[in-house]
């Protein structure tokens, strides 16, 4: 059976913790962007969506050596945010949370984004002709419409923020108990001579994670789906 | 009373109306394409008008010159539209709350009570619009409307969904509203029966233009067997 140390132990919640924390905080960017690039025409569009996509498809190390060179403690954000705030990410798992994020982002956008293009605006219409304003219209009806897409985003980008390595380890290294994720701390143990046994707890462990989310992600499209049609 | 004078291009189709509505049920008559629901799009303020002038008892809500554009949700005109349009989100009872939520009214039980009474959907409160019929789910945008407490009633060919026995069911109860509410109605259709029976007054329209205003005799000379 699985014996787990308490160094495998912190790693699994540091990875929860920055998985958790990274969706939470890019949800709130995932919906405003997604509504964005499903609702409006605007000069730059196509740019925006590129950039959105760009952690997709370029190596996670150039994700993550970016990061390490915008917002590093020696980089110009990097040092603004740090002199002026005492908000440093680099090496932190703040940092991780970051890295984590920019690179869960897309996924959660296009889930998003397709479940707001498909809602019927002449919905909105209709609420807007019963005295709600857009903001109200928004909330009122394409939320709580676009939730089985938005529940979807959340979980797929957890999934990817959980798994997320390259961008991470280049960003905020690979240190114990501050940046050290199941990923990073499997990578470590493969490379330790006789660090198989253990790698292999972790890999179990990291299966295990994955499967209840996509379980439960299943578990709460299917829930709100079910609201949204009368069940 | 409602004073309509409106320009508007849509593609090849060019649409200039002129027309007004007194109190009562007045019928947009016309064949599909004569720009009906163009129109009515612009007396809610969901399409704004290329020109011209929209005045609801003396209120302005659009108008091209002083570029005055009262948004939708300030004109206070209720709306059903051909499919309902009902949040399937929501249960009929919270269909029917969300105008009265939307303005910060409080609850009146009475108008509410009145409302269900009217149109028959008590027992339809607690069921999602998922699981109404055609005809339940019309009466149901109709009392969502009329419990918004509009000034003004758009109804945009509410029965063309439904099939001609539903469509039978249904009159008697915008008959009744016709009567009871005391609200001035809109009532959208190229189906001369319908409007016989509940217009007191018909605009015709053609081609994007009005070709005569008058009672519902104007109707014997457009000819059901083309129209309907």
């Amino acid at each position: 059976m699985l014996e787990l140390t308490s160094q495998d132990w912190t790693a699994i919640l540091l990875s929860l913790r920055i998985a958790l924390v990274a969706t939470v905080a890019a949800l709130p960017f995932g919906i405003a962007i997604a509504t964005l690039l499903a609702r409006k025409d605007f000069w730059g569009k196509s740019l925006l969506d590129a950039l959105v996509h760009l952690p997709l498809v370029l190596p996670p190390v150039v994700t993550g050596y970016l990061l390490l060179i915008t917002l590093g403690r020696n980089a110009p954000v990097g040092a603004f945010l740090a002199d002026h705030f005492g908000i440093v990410f680099a090496f932190r798992w703040t940092g991780a949370v970051i890295s984590c994020g920019v690179m869960a982002f897309p996924l959660m956008v296009r889930a998003i984004r397709l479940s707001i293009e498909a809602i019927d605006r002449r919905l909105e219409d209709a609420a807007s002709t019963l005295g709600a304003n857009r903001i109200w219209s928004f909330a009122t009806v394409t939320l709580p419409l676009a939730l089985p897409g938005i529940i979807a985003g959340c979980m797929l980008a957890f999934a990817r923020a959980l798994g997320e390595f390259g961008a991470t380890i280049t960003f905020v290294s690979n240190i114990p108990g501050e940046t050290q994720t199941i990923s990073a701390a499997i990578y470590t143990l493969t490379q330790i001579p006789g660090g198989d046994p253990a790698a292999l707890q972790l890999v179990i462990v990291a299966v295990i994670i994955s499967l209840a989310a996509l379980v439960a992600s299943e578990w709460f499209a299917r829930r709100a789906t079910a609201r949204l049609h009368g069940a | 009373m409602l004073t309509v004078d409106v320009e508007k291009q849509l593609g090849e189709f060019s649409l200039h109306a002129a027309f007004e509505a007194v109190g009562g049920a007045t019928a947009l008559f016309g064949a599909s394409g004569a720009g009906k629901t163009s129109i009515i799009n612009m007396v809610a303020g969901l399409t704004r008008p290329d020109r011209g002038r929209i005045v609801l008892d003396g209120e302005v809500l659009f108008d091209a010159a002083t570029r005055i554009n009262v948004p939708a949700w300030r004109r206070r005109i209720g709306c059903v539209f051909q499919e309902g349009r009902l949040f399937p989100h929501l249960s009929v009872r919270h269909n029917l709350d969300y105008g009265r939520w939307m303005s910060g009214h409080a609850a009146n039980s009475d108008a509410f009570g009145h409302v269900v009474a009217l149109l028959d959907i008590g027992h339809l409160l607690d069921r999602r619009p998922g699981k109404l019929s055609g005809g339940e789910r019309q009466r149901v945008a109709v009392g969502r409307a009329l419990l918004m407490r509009p000034r003004l009633l758009l109804l945009d060919e509410p029965l063309a969904s439904l099939d001609a026995a539903r469509k039978g069911d249904i009159l008697p109860y915008l008959e009744r509203l016709r009567d009871e509410a005391r609200v001035p109605m809109i009532y959208v259709s190229h189906h001369a029966g319908e409007v016989r029976r509940l217009a007191t007054r018909v605009v015709m329209l053609d081609g994007g233009r009005v070709t005569a205003t008058g009672g519902v005799e104007l109707l014997d000379v457009a000819r059901d067997d083309v129209l309907a």
